[in-house]
């Protein structure tokens, strides 16, 4: 035990040392070699292999994007064609096809929802964070609790609830919803951040005459604002995302109700029509105008984009 | 103070909890209880039928079907998912040996984060279409094209990957991993960044080689990530429904022949093509009891004393 401790302690400032750590003593000479070695094979190997993962990502997705470029003759003939018709008409038709439609759709319903689950999200999680009432840790678990269950379980009597508020197929009816499913993260995850905080500063506001509203308002929720950023990209990204409860929400009743699809839902629904009416480039070029925005959102917010989604799996 | 108190207490919980009572919480609990009738949807009137509902889910062999594939993602998704990002992570954190004792990342490794994550922000719609263009059954798909070229199978007859009842389950797996792969390995970069070097600098020098490393000392201290990401991974598992609804064939997929069918899609034919309202809360509450079931077993049975560090 001794003889570890003293050997490592011996070994310490040589292996910080500039190149000083090779012949020092008879044992250790041979090491660095073997390692060497092993290393150079391993680094092949390993650099292989994580440069075949890279571009196992990449390539279906370039591939993708380079076939909207594609006539649809040569998307049907071989997949290693290269494009010829460099042209962005097949966007604007994709545009025009639906694809605006969905994409107009889907920014007019999270414009709503993620604001409001923010606000109604903080406010919540600020009140159980920070006051002391009866039935508080119940009220956190009741809301946190959500996210145990699968959304299918409430989908069959969720629809016959927003048919009953006469909000199936509307933008407001999905907002809410999106809302409600949203709460137990962000409740989650605000009221860890919140616990944070320190108090002092909520004090001091308290002191100077701030109302509980108000110090909410103007003292801790723009002190809360890396943990907003977090977790608002991570619910814009997962609402932007969401399929399912558009797919049961938001078809139209009948043949006077406007068509009123989110991007998801829109996409899904072009690639069934191929079918009937064969336009691949238009559902390649709606794909990569589909993704545009995220590539966008997470190139510019990528370490935010990462720290938000992991978080929601850190309970 | 006091009673001001209160009053902004209830202020800021009315919206919020009104909300999740009325989409979330009430909805939950009336499936349960729809789960006991023979509602048909259209109307409000339905009979009790007692455990009729999951009587008949027994003798359902499309669903009991839908249950068995469920289990083999639940089994393989998490299994092959965890492997490749725990070595991915092993390898951009603690892969380098490049410094003077150092224990680095690989070159490059920042890059590689950033590719390996983005599928995770594409939606499940856009790798529908995405991989039902990779899919193709002729050499238009990507994967027929490369093997058609490579000389791997031939230009007359390429593989029909999503009508193929053998093989559907796992091209459908290859789409989850691709897709998961790069979120868990950034989990799992979280937690060994949080390892303290002076662990991997002692395994160092008591002449511990990479392996001996990773297994020894950095699974050890991850332990607690990766039970998390199995609960996860199982979780994901047990629903499947948009790329199994949207990439195989059949009303809300399943096909061929029932060959791809989960626990989800069964559950939505059920309910928005048969009408049989009932019957699908039954599916429902089944699939939150073997959700349930798959959080605690795990949870018990990779329970490991916990490491401090």
């Amino acid at each position: 035990m001794s003889i570890t401790a003293k050997e490592s302690a011996a070994t310490e400032p040589g292996s910080d040392g500039p190149r000083g750590d090779g012949p020092k003593s008879g044992r250790r000479t041979l090491r660095p070699g073997d390692r060497a070695t092993e290393g150079i094979t391993l680094n092949v190997f390993s650099h292989g292999f994580l440069a075949l993962w890279a571009v196992l990502i990449v390539l279906p997705l370039l591939w993708l994007v380079l076939s909207s470029f594609k006539t649809d003759a040569q998307i049907g003939g071989s997949a290693l064609s290269w494009p010829t018709n460099w042209t962005f008409d097949v966007f604007v038709r994709a545009w025009d096809k639906g694809i605006g439609d969905y994409f107009t759709n889907t920014v007019i319903v999270l414009a709503f929802s993620v604001p409001l689950t923010m606000l109604f999200g903080s406010m919540a999680a600020y009140v159980l964070a920070r006051y002391e009432f009866p039935g508080n840790r119940f009220l956190y678990f009741f809301f946190v609790g959500g996210a145990m269950f699968p959304v299918f379980l409430a989908l069959v009597p969720l629809y016959f609830m927003v048919e009953r508020f006469g909000m199936l197929n509307t933008y407001q009816g999905l907002i809410l919803v999106y809302i409600a499913y949203s709460m137990p993260f962000t409740v989650f995850f605000m009221h860890a951040f919140f616990r944070t905080l320190p108090t002092a500063v909520h004090e001091a506001a308290v002191i100077d005459g701030a109302s509980h509203t108000r110090a909410f308002f103007q003292v801790m929720l723009p002190m809360a604002k890396p943990g907003l950023l977090s977790v608002g990209i991570f619910n814009a990204l997962g609402q932007w995302n969401q399929y399912i409860l558009p797919v049961v929400l938001m078809q139209p009743r009948d043949n006077s109700d406007p068509e009123r699809y989110l991007l998801t839902q829109g996409l899904v629904q072009l690639q069934q029509q191929q079918g009937y009416a064969s336009d691949l480039p238009v559902l390649f070029a709606g794909v990569t105008i589909a993704m545009i925005p995220m590539l966008v959102v997470y190139l510019s917010f990528q370490r935010q984009v990462q720290s938000g989604l992991t978080a929601g799996t850190l309970k | 103070m006091r009673k001001g108190q209160y009053q902004f207490v209830t202020g800021f919980l009315l919206a919020p909890m009104a909300l999740y009572l009325i989409f979330v919480i009430w909805p939950y609990l009336q499936t349960i209880g729809y789960s006991f009738t023979d509602w048909k949807g259209q109307s409000q009137t339905f009979g009790f039928v007692g455990l009729d509902n999951y009587a008949a889910l027994l003798e359902d062999n499309v669903f009991l079907q839908a249950i068995w594939h469920n289990i083999l993602f639940l089994v393989f998704i998490p299994v092959i998912t965890i492997l490749l990002a725990l070595f991915f992570a092993f390898m951009l954190n603690a892969g380098g040996r490049g410094g003077a004792g150092g224990v680095t990342g690989i070159q490059g490794s920042g890059f590689y984060k950033i590719v390996y994550f983005f599928p995770q922000v594409l939606s499940l719609a856009i790798l529908a279409v995405l991989f039902g263009a990779v899919y193709r059954s002729d050499q238009g798909g990507l994967l027929n094209g490369l093997l058609v070229k490579a000389g791997l199978v031939d230009a007359g007859r390429p593989v029909e990957w999503l009508n193929e009842p053998s093989l559907v389950l796992w091209c459908l797996l290859a789409v989850v991993v691709w897709h998961g792969v790069g979120f868990y390995l950034v989990l799992f970069s979280a937690a060994m960044q949080s390892i303290p070097k002076e662990i991997y600098e002692a395994s160092l020098l008591d002449g511990a080689g990479r392996a001996q490393t990773f297994f020894r000392v950095t699974l050890p201290l991850l332990w607690e990530s990766v039970q998390t990401s199995w609960v996860y991974l199982g979780i994901t598992a047990m629903d499947l429904f948009v790329l199994v609804s949207t990439m195989t064939s059949g009303q809300f997929g399943g096909g061929p022949d029932h060959h791809s069918e989960v626990m989800a899609t069964v559950l939505m034919r059920n309910f928005l093509y048969f009408g049989k309202s009932g019957y699908a809360c039954a599916m429902g509450v089944v699939m939150l009891l073997l959700t349930l079931i798959l959080s605690v077993v795990t949870l018990r049975a990779t329970r490991r004393e916990r490491i401090e560090f």
